[in-house]
């Protein structure tokens, strides 16, 4: 009783001072978790998360692309017209036209960075709202993946090409998996570790040893642990720990390099950007060209893991639930608030509510609903903490 | 080993770091500044004050490199220099802290300190070595700041303005711009702030005020430049000056009282920055 009153005004008060972190999102998680948990235990099985997480890859990379471009206070509609003419390139080229699959891939791709450097533009030079120039997207690319496809509506890929083989089959073998999560829980903490040293030796605050060791050791368990349970049924899925080193990488660039420190000052302030020295248009097209090739790269999962792509490659439920989940997991859309981790945990939500609604047997009708109010629940919680945050901010 | 910290070499003090020469600005119809005089010592706090559209802020422009100006010189360091663009005027040590602060809310104070001049090792953000120098100009300044690992939204006006000014002093510039430091400020705040202009001018920068607000301008100012209708309109000299005088000079009232003899030194002979221009002007 008491204890429940003590973190609910915790709760209240990261609300009210504006930072509530990922908190909202993992909570979500659970309380997700629990009830489809009770409602059919076959959702927690190691079978079905295994299934679930190989099927967030394809909508995630999408996400992480929405990400990038909320943080400079931009959208994008079209992201999912665009991974459906990438789908309809890759498998027109690699079926129809006999291309070998890189070319093809190489040529989706390229597609996705010349849409995207024509938003870019569009929105540096001209100044048109992102909003309108990704709707008009929408149909234009829609029109375009008709056009791609032709008569054929529907192309398949042969079963044995190795994309096919790596978004369906392929897993991490169990020793691997173990390998890869003592590996990377090393390398978080060697990371810390040098950093909190380099910091002690600027006489500046750093974390204690202790508290890294154990962040370290947490970040192993959680790592080494998952790998058992999923590697109970059928394991890791190569296709999702690709979607998971995008996000990594997507991290770094954002937190460790230039150009992610001007994505976020451009989302916070456009004008205080630009007189900081910052080249404003360069970051816009350079976001907008990573969102479409990162929204063209899903095309190509999702076509991968289909073994197919046709018309509705792309429509309009995926192009909603990717822009939904980068918001879901905490990307503002006020911009310069986010993390690449938002497009992990948010698509792991909708996968998650997608997966406990076909367990359940019941129709998309209710699935939509409760995605919708998830959705407008993520976004309720942006606004009051940005509101907030602008009343804590004594002027 | 420590990094370098980024106080000032030792320098000489009392001479001219920047004189504005007989500056012309027009817009269109309307002649903004006429033949304006203005200079700048180093270690020295120069208020310019004035009634609205006195031409404080055609001449701050001008000077941050926001405006060129139609006619007039302006040395730097007894060297003629061209201001045309605002990239021109940091180059050249002149530093701008605008009204509106222009800063990121949703950054930290060490990452709007260093906006667009990150420092970089090992193609990675040196965020411990941004930090230590942030911290060293911060105590510097004595200024105010729980943390600078804190969102800018999350501070006080003044402590905002005191980010804004340490920004500005990232490139060690030679002259800082201050627009309106204290207009939103409390007057805890604005003590803070005027604290801090003191600490800038010991620090050899030449400050540059402009302000509506006389008793902080008597308070902080070695010297104090008025204008009225884009003319020069007397000097004083903060020791003695009056608000009273200052009024009077600001609106007109009467002409200047005692104004100041310009500082002791011979005119030099005006050279023209844009000759064809200045005839344009001139004809008129």
């Amino acid at each position: 009783m008491n204890r429940e009153g003590g973190i609910l005004s915790l709760v209240l008060t990261r609300v009210r001072s504006g930072d509530v972190g990922r908190m909202p999102v993992v909570l979500a998680l659970v309380v997700i978790a629990v009830v489809f948990q009770a409602l059919n235990p076959v959702f927690l099985t190691s079978r079905n998360l295994s299934d679930l997480l190989m099927q967030c890859a394809a909508m995630g990379t999408i996400s992480l692309g929405i990400v990038l471009v909320l943080l400079i206070g931009e959208i994008d509609l079209s992201v999912g017209s665009m991974s459906g003419v990438a789908a309809a390139i890759l498998t027109v080229g690699a079926v129809q036209l006999q291309w070998p699959f890189v070319l093809a891939i190489g040529a989706a791709v390229a597609a996705g960075g010349i849409v995207g450097a024509v938003y870019g533009l569009l929105r540096s030079t001209l100044g048109l709202p992102s909003f309108v120039v990704t709707l008009a997207g929408l149909l234009g690319l829609l029109g375009v993946q008709l056009w791609v496809l032709g008569d054929a509506g529907s192309i398949n890929l042969p079963f044995d090409s190795w994309i096919v083989q790596f978004a369906q089959q392929m897993y991490l073998p169990p020793w691997l998996s173990y390998v890869l999560s003592a590996a990377t829980a090393l390398a978080y903490t060697a990371t810390l570790l040098s950093r909190a040293r380099r910091r002690a030796a600027a006489e500046l605050e750093s974390t204690r040893t202790v508290i890294i060791v154990i962040r370290g050791a947490l970040l192993l368990v959680g790592l080494a642990g998952g790998s058992w349970y999923l590697n109970l049924s059928r394991g890791v899925g190569l296709m999702f720990v690709l979607f998971v080193v995008l996000v990594v990488v997507a991290h770094l660039a954002l937190t460790r390099t230039r150009w992610g420190r001007s994505v976020f000052a451009v989302g916070g302030s456009i004008e205080a950007a630009r007189r900081a020295g910052i080249r404003v248009d360069r970051v816009v097209v350079s976001v907008f060209v990573l969102c479409s090739v990162l929204a063209a790269t899903g095309g190509i999962l999702a076509a991968a893991r289909l073994a197919a792509a046709n018309q509705s490659t792309g429509a309009a439920d995926t192009n909603l639930n990717a822009i939904a989940a980068a918001i879901i997991g905490g990307a503002s859309l006020f911009g310069g608030r986010g993390s690449a981790f938002a497009a992990l945990l948010g698509v792991v939500v909708i996968q998650a509510i997608s997966s406990g609604f076909t367990l359940i047997n019941l129709s998309s009708s209710v699935q939509y609903m409760v995605t919708g109010a998830v959705l407008v629940f993520a976004v309720a919680l942006d606004a009051v903490t940005r509101r907030s945050r602008l009343g804590t901010g004594r002027t | 080993m420590r990094a370098p910290s980024v106080s000032v070499s030792p320098r000489r003090t009392g001479d001219h770091v920047l004189s504005m020469r007989g500056i012309d600005k027009r817009f269109g119809a309307v002649r903004a500044l006429n033949g304006v005089d203005f200079r700048v010592r180093e270690g020295e706090v120069v208020a310019l004050v004035g009634d609205n559209g006195a031409g404080k802020s055609t001449l701050v422009k001008i000077l941050a490199g926001v405006h060129p100006a139609d006619a007039g010189t302006i040395e730097l360091d007894g060297e003629l220099v061209q201001l045309s663009s605002p990239a021109d005027a940091q180059d050249l040590g002149i530093a701008t802290v605008f009204q509106d602060l222009a800063l990121c809310e949703n950054l930290d104070v060490v990452a709007n300190l260093w906006l667009g001049r990150e420092l970089i090792e090992r193609g990675r953000l040196d965020e411990v070595g941004m930090e230590e120098r942030t911290w060293m100009l911060l105590r510097e300044l004595a200024a105010k700041v729980p943390s600078v690992r804190v969102p800018v939204s999350t501070l006080s006006g003044g402590q905002r303005q005191t980010v804004a000014i340490a920004r500005s002093l990232i490139g060690e510039p030679r002259i800082v711009i201050l627009d309106e430091p204290t207009a939103a400020l409390g007057v805890a705040q604005t003590a803070e702030v005027l604290n801090l202009i003191e600490r800038l001018r010991d620090r050899g920068h030449g400050v540059v005020l402009i302000s509506h607000n006389l008793t902080d301008v008597l308070a902080v100012a070695d010297r104090i430049v008025v204008l009225r209708l884009g003319r020069n309109n007397g000097e004083f000299d903060a020791e003695t000056a009056t608000s009273e005088v200052l009024i009077a000079a600001i609106t007109g009232a009467f002409d200047p009282v005692r104004p100041v003899s310009p500082p002791d030194e011979p005119r030099a002979p005006v050279i023209p920055l844009a000759d064809a221009r200045r005839r344009v002007d001139g004809d008129r």
